[in-house]
This record gives C-alpha cells, sequence and structure tokens, in this order.
C-alpha cells in the first residue's frame, strides 16, 4: 500500500481531462461524500485524486430543446433548490443524507459510485436517462443502463470524466420514495421512482437498494400501460389492478439480506411503495396540468 | 438553603451552563484537541478474529516502516498484563489467546499518524483460529470451551424472596431481548501521554473516573502511583463508553518506550471496537396475581452477554436482577441472573447500567397482567406501585423518597399531542419522513406506558466517596471561591451543578472551577447518576468548613458583607463525602445493596405506517423523581437526552454482530435518532426531596432512559397488536414478516 497519494486541482474543464489522461489511476472526486468514506475506512486508496470542485463547467445544469442536462457537479442542495420542476429527482436528492452531505454530494458522485443505494440512480433509470462521458477526444453518451454495470462498477474508461446526465423532459406525474430504517439521514433499505410519461404512454419503474444494481420492473410497466386509458385521465383504475402493479413491482426486485434490512421485507416494501406511488400519480393525473 | 441577597446563580436556578457558549463555538478543547511538540501518534492493531491464538507476531517489516519509533507487544507490557475495573482479567496486549474481535494485540508509535497506521499495517499475526462463542446459552452448555480459568459464568445471582412457589389465580409469562447498544459518545476515545523526568508519566485523558484509571494503569507500567498523573482533558460524552480503560496504558506504554509525548485517538470504527457495549438481553418473567391485578408473584431469569471480559458485567447483572420486579410491591419472588463470558465484544456500563433491560421486561409483563385482568395499563401500576416503607426483593426497605404512584398519575395527565391529519401535516412528520414513502396511508396511532426505577451511585458494599478542595480568596476584583475535584464533567454539566453550589454555600458570585486531575483524592465515577449527590455534597461540605472559618474570624453568625477584609490570608478546606454504607446480598440475594433510588414513568405516543413498518414517535412524556432540581433546565436536559438515548434502542440503535463481529461499525449503519426521530419531550419535574442527600437531590441522569425504551415498545405493541419482545423494533417485526 503506498503512503502518499497526489492530489491534483484543476480549474478547467480541459485541464482535468488531461489530468485524467495523464493518470488514469487516479480517481476523480466531486463532494467526497463516498470516495473519502471510503479513504477513510481503509478501503480505497487510489494512487491519486483529481479534485473537481474547481471547475465552473461541471457545475452548471441548462435546458436542451426537449431534454434536460445536469451537470455532474451540481449538488443535491442545488437540485432542490433549483429544479422543483423535476420532482421525483428533488425528492431524491432531499432524501440524501444530511444537509451537509446535501451541501457537498453530487449526481456525478451516485453516478461514479454505482451503488445500488444511490439515491438519485432509480430516478434516472425512470427518466430513462442517459450519462455524458467525456475524455480528451471527446465526449460520449451511454445509456443509464448501460453505464451501470454492477455494484461499484461502471462503463467508464480510465481517462474518462462523468461530464453530466441528459433526460428527455418528461410529461406526466411520478415520485421518488426510499425506506430506511431511520426517518432521516439515512442509507436506502429500498428506494423507488415511479414516472409517468403522457406521450410516450409509459409507466416506468425503477428501484434501488433491492439488486446488484439498478432495476427497472418491465413485466410491471407493461401491464400498467395496457391498463391505463391513456387518453382520460379520469378514468378509474381498480383496486386489483394497482395490486397486481405492485405485485409485479415487488416481483422485478432482486435483493439481498444485509445488516440494513431481510429481502423479504425489501420485496415487501417495493410492493407497497409501487402500489402507492401508482395511486398518487394517478390521482395527480386526474388534474388538469397532465391533459 | 438560601443564596445570599445579590448572589446570582445559585442552587434551583436554571443557570446556563459554564461549558456551553465554548461547546457551540468550538472553542472547548476535547481530548482529540490534544498537541504538543515533538509528539507521535500511536495506533493500535486488533484481532480480525473473535477467538484465536496467537502462533506468532512478526514486527519486522513494520519496525522498518518510515517514521516508526516503537512497535510493542504484550511482552513490552512493563508490569501487571491484564487490567479491569472489577476483574484484572482484560490483556493490555493479547499475547496467547484472543477472545474478541478488536481486541488490541500490537501497539505503534509513529511520526505521522498515516505513518502509524501504515506500519500497523505490517504488523504479521499467525492466528491459530478457533470456533467463537457467540450465543449466551451455548456458552453456558457443559461442553462449551471455556473463556476463562472460571468459566463462562461472571457472575450468577438468585434473590428469593417471600415464598417463591406462591400459587397466584392469573399468570402471564414472556421472553424479552433487548440487542447490543453504544453509547456512542460524540468524542471518540482520546489521550495524550507525556513522558515526565522523574520517570514517570503524564496522562491527559478524556474518561469517567481518574482514579480508577490511575488504579488499573500504574500496575501496568510497573510504576508507583505518584508518577502515573492523570489530568482531565475535555470530554465528548461517555455515557459509560469511558468507565473501562481503553487507549490509557498503551499511550503511557508508547510514550515511556519513546520518551515522547504520544498521542492516541481512536476514530469512530475504532470506537465500536475500543469500549465496551450496553450488555444484549434474554429475559424469561412470569407474573403472577389476583384477579384484581394484585401482585403475587413474580419469577424471572435474566441472562446477559458480558462479551469476552468481565468489565462491569458483576454489577450490571446484580442490578438487572434485583430491580426484575419493578417498582412494585411484590410480596414474593425468585429472580435469577446470570452474565455470561462469549467471544462477542466486551459489554459493560452504559447509561441505565442493566435497569433498562430489567424494565423493558417487567413492563411488558405489567402490560400483559394489565390485559389479564382487564384493567388499564395505569391502573394495573398503581395497584401495585412501590411506596416509601415497603420492602424490595432483597428485602431493602425503600426509606427514601419514592413517588410511584404519584409519576403514574402525573405522566397519564400530561397533555397528549394533538391528533393531526395526514394531510395538513409536512410530510417530514410521516413515519418515514425524509424518505418520501407515504402520504398517510396505513397509520395508526399507539399509547403506551412504562414505569421503572435505578440505583443512584454504586452498589453491594461500595464505598465510592468524592473529595473537594475549596479556597476562598480575595483579589482586585473582589472574593474569588476556587474549587476542585477529581470529578469528571462529561458533559452532562457538573461544572455548572458545583458553581451553583459554591455561589449558594458562600455567597460569592465569581467561582472558578479547576481542572480536575489526581493529585486530589478520588471523586468516584461519573456515572450511576451520583456526581451531583456525591461531589455537589464533597463541595457543599468543603464550602460550609470555609464559612465557619469565616465566621470564626468575623465574629458573626451570618456571612459579612463585604466580605473582603476576612480574606487574608485565603481560607481553604478539603472536605470527602460518603453516601450510606450498603451491604453485600447473601447466597439468597437478601441484603441492603442500593443506596437510594430514582423512579421514573414515561408515556410515549406513536404512529405506525403498519404498511411499511416505519414509525414516527409522535410525543414522550416523562414524570421523574428528581428530588430537588438543583438546576431545572438541565434536569429538563438530562431527561430529554436520556429519552433520545431510550428511543435509539426502541427503534434503531444496535450493534449487528454475525460470528462474533461487528457488521455495522460506523455512524452510516449504527443509526442514532435524528432530529426528525426524536419528538418534543414533556418533562415534568417531581420534587419529593429525598433525606439525607445534600439539597434533597437525586441523580437525573438515567431514569429517562431506563422506562422510555419500555414505553415506545408498548405503544407499538398499543399500535399493531403485536407482540414485539425484542428492542430494537425493526420495520419487519412491525408489519410481520419476520
Amino acid at each position: 500500500m503506498r503512503s502518499e497519494m497526489d492530489v491534483y486541482v484543476p480549474r478547467t474543464l480541459d485541464e482535468a481531462l488531461q489530468q485524467k489522461s495523464a493518470h488514469p489511476d487516479a480517481i476523480s472526486l466531486a463532494g467526497g461524500t463516498d470516495v473519502m468514506v471510503e479513504i477513510n475506512f481503509g478501503r480505497l486508496r487510489p494512487a491519486g485524486i483529481i479534485d473537481l470542485t474547481r471547475i465552473p463547467e461541471l457545475r452548471e445544469w441548462r435546458r436542451e430543446d426537449s431534454h434536460l442536462f445536469l451537470g455532474a457537479g451540481v449538488t443535491y442542495s442545488r437540485i432542490v433548490r433549483e429544479l422543483a420542476d423535476f420532482v421525483p429527482l428533488v425528492q431524491a436528492s432531499r432524501s440524501v443524507g444530511s444537509p451537509q452531505i446535501r451541501n457537498r454530494g453530487t449526481v456525478g458522485g451516485n453516478l461514479g459510485t454505482a451503488s445500488p443505494a444511490g439515491d438519485a440512480l432509480p430516478v434516472l433509470a425512470a427518466y430513462d436517462a442517459e450519462v455524458v462521458l467525456q475524455n480528451r477526444r471527446g465526449t460520449r453518451s451511454l445509456p443509464w443502463h448501460t453505464f451501470l454495470q454492477g455494484p461499484k462498477k461502471t462503463a467508464m474508461a480510465p481517462d474518462e470524466l462523468i461530464r453530466g446526465t441528459r433526460w428527455q423532459v418528461v410529461n406526466g406525474p411520478g415520485s421518488f420514495s426510499k425506506i430506511g430504517t431511520r426517518n432521516a439521514m439515512v442509507i436506502a433499505v429500498a428506494g423507488l421512482c415511479l414516472q409517468v410519461d403522457q406521450d410516450a404512454r409509459q409507466v416506468r419503474v425503477a428501484l434501488g437498494s433491492v439488486g446488484p444494481t439498478i432495476l427497472r420492473a418491465p413485466e410491471a410497466e407493461r401491464f400498467i400501460a395496457e391498463r391505463l386509458t391513456w387518453d382520460d385521465p379520469g378514468a378509474p383504475v381498480t383496486d386489483e389492478v394497482v395490486a397486481e402493479f405492485a405485485e409485479l413491482v415487488g416481483r422485478a426486485a432482486k435483493p439481498i439480506d444485509d445488516v440494513r434490512g431481510t429481502a423479504r421485507y425489501r420485496v415487501h416494501g417495493c410492493t407497497v411503495l409501487a402500489g402507492r406511488a401508482l395511486r398518487w400519480a394517478l390521482e395527480e393525473r386526474k388534474a388538469f396540468k397532465w391533459l | 438553603m438560601k443564596t445570599k441577597t445579590g448572589v446570582r446563580g445559585g442552587i434551583g436556578q436554571s443557570v446556563r451552563r459554564v461549558d456551553g457558549v465554548p461547546k457551540v463555538k468550538g472553542e472547548f478543547e476535547y481530548a482529540s484537541d490534544l498537541r504538543r511538540d515533538g509528539m507521535l501518534w500511536g495506533e493500535t492493531v486488533r484481532s480480525p478474529h473473535p477467538h484465536a491464538r496467537i502462533k506468532a507476531i512478526d514486527i519486522r517489516a513494520a519496525l522498518e516502516s518510515p517514521g516508526v519509533r516503537a512497535v510493542l507487544l504484550a511482552g513490552d507490557v512493563p508490569g501487571k498484563k491484564t487490567y479491569g475495573l472489577d476483574a484484572q482479567d482484560q490483556p493490555v496486549l493479547a499475547w496467547d489467546v484472543v477472545r474478541f474481535a478488536g481486541e488490541p494485540v500490537a501497539l505503534v508509535a509513529a511520526e505521522q499518524p498515516e505513518q502509524a497506521k501504515q506500519a500497523a499495517t505490517k504488523i504479521v499475526v499467525d492466528y491459530e483460529v478457533l470456533s467463537p462463542v457467540t450465543e449466551m446459552e451455548a456458552a453456558l452448555q457443559a461442553d462449551a470451551p471455556k473463556l476463562h480459568p472460571q468459566g463462562n459464568v461472571v457472575r450468577q445471582l438468585r434473590v428469593i424472596h417471600g415464598d417463591p412457589e406462591a400459587e397466584a389465580e392469573v399468570w402471564v409469562e414472556g421472553t424479552y431481548e433487548t440487542g447490543m447498544q453504544d453509547q456512542a459518545p460524540l468524542g471518540p476515545e482520546a489521550g495524550l501521554a507525556v513522558p515526565a523526568e522523574d520517570g514517570g508519566v503524564d496522562l491527559y485523558i478524556a474518561t469517567q473516573w481518574l482514579h480508577a484509571d490511575l488504579e488499573q494503569i500504574a500496575p501496568c507500567l510497573n510504576l508507583p502511583p505518584e508518577k502515573v498523573r492523570l489530568n482531565l482533558s475535555g470530554v465528548g460524552g461517555a455515557f459509560g463508553a469511558r468507565e473501562d480503560v481503553s487507549m490509557q496504558i498503551h499511550a503511557c506504554m508508547l510514550a515511556l518506550r519513546t520518551q515522547r509525548p504520544v498521542k492516541i485517538a481512536y476514530g469512530r470504527q475504532e470506537s465500536f471496537y475500543g469500549h465496551v457495549h450496553r450488555h444484549p438481553s434474554r429475559i424469561w418473567m412470569r407474573h403472577g396475581a389476583t384477579r384484581d391485578g394484585k401482585l403475587i408473584n413474580v419469577q424471572a431469569k435474566l441472562l446477559v452477554d458480558g462479551g469476552a471480559y468481565t468489565s462491569t458485567s458483576p454489577a450490571v447483572i446484580g442490578n438487572a436482577t434485583t430491580f426484575a420486579a419493578g417498582p412494585y410491591a411484590v410480596p414474593n419472588a425468585r429472580l435469577e441472573g446470570t452474565a455470561v463470558f462469549t467471544n462477542n465484544p466486551p459489554c459493560g456500563a452504559m447509561r441505565g447500567f442493566g435497569a433498562v433491560q430489567a424494565c423493558f421486561a417487567y413492563e411488558a409483563q405489567m402490560d400483559k397482567l394489565a390485559r389479564a385482568v382487564n384493567l388499564h395499563p395505569i391502573e394495573v401500576r398503581l395497584k401495585n406501585a412501590l411506596k416509601t416503607g415497603d420492602v424490595l426483593p432483597t428485602g431493602q426497605r425503600v426509606t427514601g423518597a419514592a413517588p410511584v404512584r404519584d409519576l403514574l398519575s402525573r405522566c397519564a395527565a400530561l397533555p397528549m399531542p394533538p391528533a393531526e391529519s395526514p394531510l395538513d401535516r409536512d410530510r417530514m412528520l410521516i413515519p418515514g419522513g425524509a424518505g418520501n414513502v407515504g402520504h398517510g396511508e396505513a397509520l395508526t396511532r399507539g399509547v403506551g406506558f412504562a414505569a421503572g426505577y435505578k440505583n443512584l451511585a454504586y452498589s453491594e458494599g461500595f464505598d465510592d466517596s468524592s473529595e473537594a478542595w475549596v479556597r476562598l480568596s480575595v483579589d482586585q476584583e473582589g472574593p474569588l471561591a476556587e474549587v476542585k475535584t477529581a470529578a469528571v464533567d462529561v458533559g452532562q454539566g457538573l461544572d455548572t451543578i458545583v458553581t451553583q453550589v459554591v455561589r449558594t454555600e458562600l455567597g460569592v458570585q465569581r467561582v472558578l472551577v479547576r481542572q480536575p486531575d489526581t493529585a486530589i483524592g478520588s471523586a468516584g465515577s461519573s456515572s450511576a447518576s451520583r456526581q451531583t449527590m456525591m461531589t455537589g455534597g464533597a463541595v457543599q461540605l468543603a464550602c460550609q468548613a470555609v464559612r465557619d472559618e469565616v465566621l470564626r474570624r468575623a465574629g458573626t453568625s451570618i456571612i459579612p458583607d463585604p466580605l473582603d477584609e476576612y480574606l487574608r490570608p485565603p481560607i481553604e478546606a478539603t472536605r470527602v463525602f460518603r453516601h450510606r454504607r450498603t451491604g453485600k446480598l447473601d447466597a439468597d440475594g437478601q441484603g441492603d445493596p442500593h443506596v437510594s433510588f430514582a423512579f421514573g414513568a414515561a408515556r410515549a405516543v406513536v404512529e405506525v405506517d403498519t404498511e411499511l413498518g416505519l414509525v414516527r414517535v409522535v410525543q414522550l412524556a416523562v414524570s421523574q423523581d428528581v428530588g430537588r432540581a438543583l438546576n431545572p433546565q438541565s434536569v429538563r436536559g438530562q431527561i430529554e437526552g436520556g429519552s433520545a438515548q431510550g428511543l435509539g434502542l426502541a427503534l434503531m440503535e444496535e450493534i449487528e454482530l454475525k460470528d462474533g463481529k461487528i457488521r455495522n461499525a460506523s455512524f452510516t449503519d449504527y443509526l442514532l435518532p435524528t432530529i426528525l426521530d426524536m419528538p418534543p419531550v414533556v418533562s415534568d419535574l417531581v420534587e419529593e426531596p429525598e433525606p439525607g442527600l445534600p439539597y434533597g437531590a437525586k441523580g437525573v441522569g438515567e431514569p429517562s432512559t431506563v422506562v422510555v425504551p419500555a414505553a415506545i415498545v408498548a405503544a407499538l405493541r398499543a399500535a399493531t397488536g403485536r407482540e414485539l419482545p425484542r428492542a430494537p423494533v425493526k420495520p419487519d417485526e412491525l408489519v410481520g414478516i419476520r
């Protein structure tokens, strides 16, 4: 184990990309709320650290036609303050850690760490977001499910940085929910994001902390897409349909027992959250703003 | 006692904490802030195995590692190889067998903390891994590996009271468990050892009891006690975690070996391995009563897991067993307690000290009895409530205040929280909080009660006296009182109380509390809710002696005003306060074991999301027997803090073990309540002065921690109709899928 570590402090994106290219074994660091924990526990000992917090381009978000681009360095606190239109993302961001952690932590960090418990990740999955990567030669975009390869495993090349994430702005209600054994500042036992897409006539559901990576619930999504009366948001949906949808979502979960909860409880939790999230979305859909 | 006119901040007033502003501003120096020029950093190598034989230790690579100045093993311990508060059975460094995962095996001192950590990883210990004994029942089997020469029983006692075979009309029975709670003081263990020219050592340390540390450190260093001088450093909370020695001997060994100052400061993870925890318990009880709910007979078998070494287990099981019938008049009882050795982390002192586990069991039983005889939980408790003059199962007669009936009726009458619609409240106040898991679905409320009690000061014949020195002098600004004791303000506010006592007794506004050290006599531990009465008492006695001298000099019967001319030369006095003598228990658990008692009652109102098993505690209401509140705001602070720690045990705080290894040694996964989990506490101070104690004040730190876990879990049972025999209650138990 090395005792020394090089810390790079680039001021521009170009500088950062050059350093990442020159030192592919250096780890990028934004808020440090994951990386520093790993280092302090002795589980991670990178040869170097590239501190990305001084690069203005990474801290931007913008609308690009019908898409939203979210820079990797936008903190959860800023998302809560500045991106109120993106309700599930705001709800997920508000559920992250403490105020101090939300002031430091970023969605780019969630992507880089690629933990199945990353709170923003089910939201990106339900948005069908893509991840924008950049190295000295250029940028490329990967769908979220191609980028996230497994627990703490991504498709990012050693010379790449996470530039940000981009998704098509969705027309329809949605929500994010997270179960934890404490009422705040807790790692998810199970997380769920449900997003209705009126234009695509889809209901997309993504689950966190119940599998090696973020999971979607395709069977449940197909089932509910067929049962909804897409042209009439006021059309009733029976309790049986909601229950079956919830059941199918529960079946999509592939959890394990660990120190935070049992697999059985996690499946149960996904089922309950799915039923609730669907009802909330259906209620909201009845309101005029989605017509 | 009347405070002299014009002197502010005497006893009975909500005086602001003397350490409050520096702590809030970040100016208070905690032990982890200690620094000295040329100091080295110490690091501890710990066993990863809960049970193993050490075959060899190779330190060559570590010695050659950059910056390393010393690597020490068990053979380097200069004196006695073991220490302990009760039995000295815990190795300073393991040399033969390790008995828990996290047991110290080697020490490193290096110029930089990183260098020390790096070197520690280079120490190669060759272990022969042995199979660990991790279950209490398994440890008691005849064929279980003996973890200590005397076997696996730390202490076994029984209390036989009246006719334990007495018949009853109604019986209720249950088995209850509590998990291993961590004290989780926010300041991890830290200290600085500085070698002295006389061959001794000065240790700057955050602890609960300087003299108990000294008694354990000096023999291990093979130094006479006067050559080991302890100086209190800033203590960032304790709750029992600092009763046992942690890094004290280690830092001194490294300092003496290197002849350099050595600092050891644990991080959070190491802190989980470096101190004892609350004993997990499994308690069987059977209560017999008349058809109208009057207790006839209480049977109990208590088992607590002491882990790998003795620590304070004998006193913890003594408490749990003698309190097992609760604050009730019980004519007949058989109470049997056993503390066992296992290869789990050692358990010892934590706020509530055995009384918490017992209360969780006996109060669940009282609710079962209430249902069996069709009485309200409060009624069945009132019917059996202990009062002054009653006899406890040990045969000890309660001579002091025991306002149990008062506590129960007052607690039940405290204002209930208003009913709240889920629709018009902040979503954060729905169970699940920031997780946004519900908009009010499947919510039910439950209300639960608990009463309980705890001894004050040390029991079973222990003479834990306290010494105080007071000096009254005069300078340009007028009279100045200085006070010194070895008593530790762990954050509970003792220094403030001492200041109030001095002002009241001497009528002097300016009081300086000197930093404690071992140059003065022992003050006993800041534990067992004892310092206000013991050190408060010693300071009162010393002040009275000083006052007598003032009166003699002035030839008056009241303190003269102005006082200045009578203080040349200054007046000094040193006095010792002792509590009344107690006695050991006989073979049937009969005797006079406890000094005094503090009682409490709690009501919890909870709201449960019954589909997800998530909880919001809506309100805690605590009526507490405080004798007399010397600083009402501080008393309420203790009740609120004690309630928070009780809430933690009820709902989330547990060291999770697998095969003897801690799985959640961090604040990421060892969950403490946040402000969103902790409801407002309605605290009600019941003041019935305790005869024989200074100002009639009882200790106030523990009763809320004793009763709140039982009250919260009772409320959860009421909300869900489930048994919930174990704390902490997990979400899956609340929805019935465990």
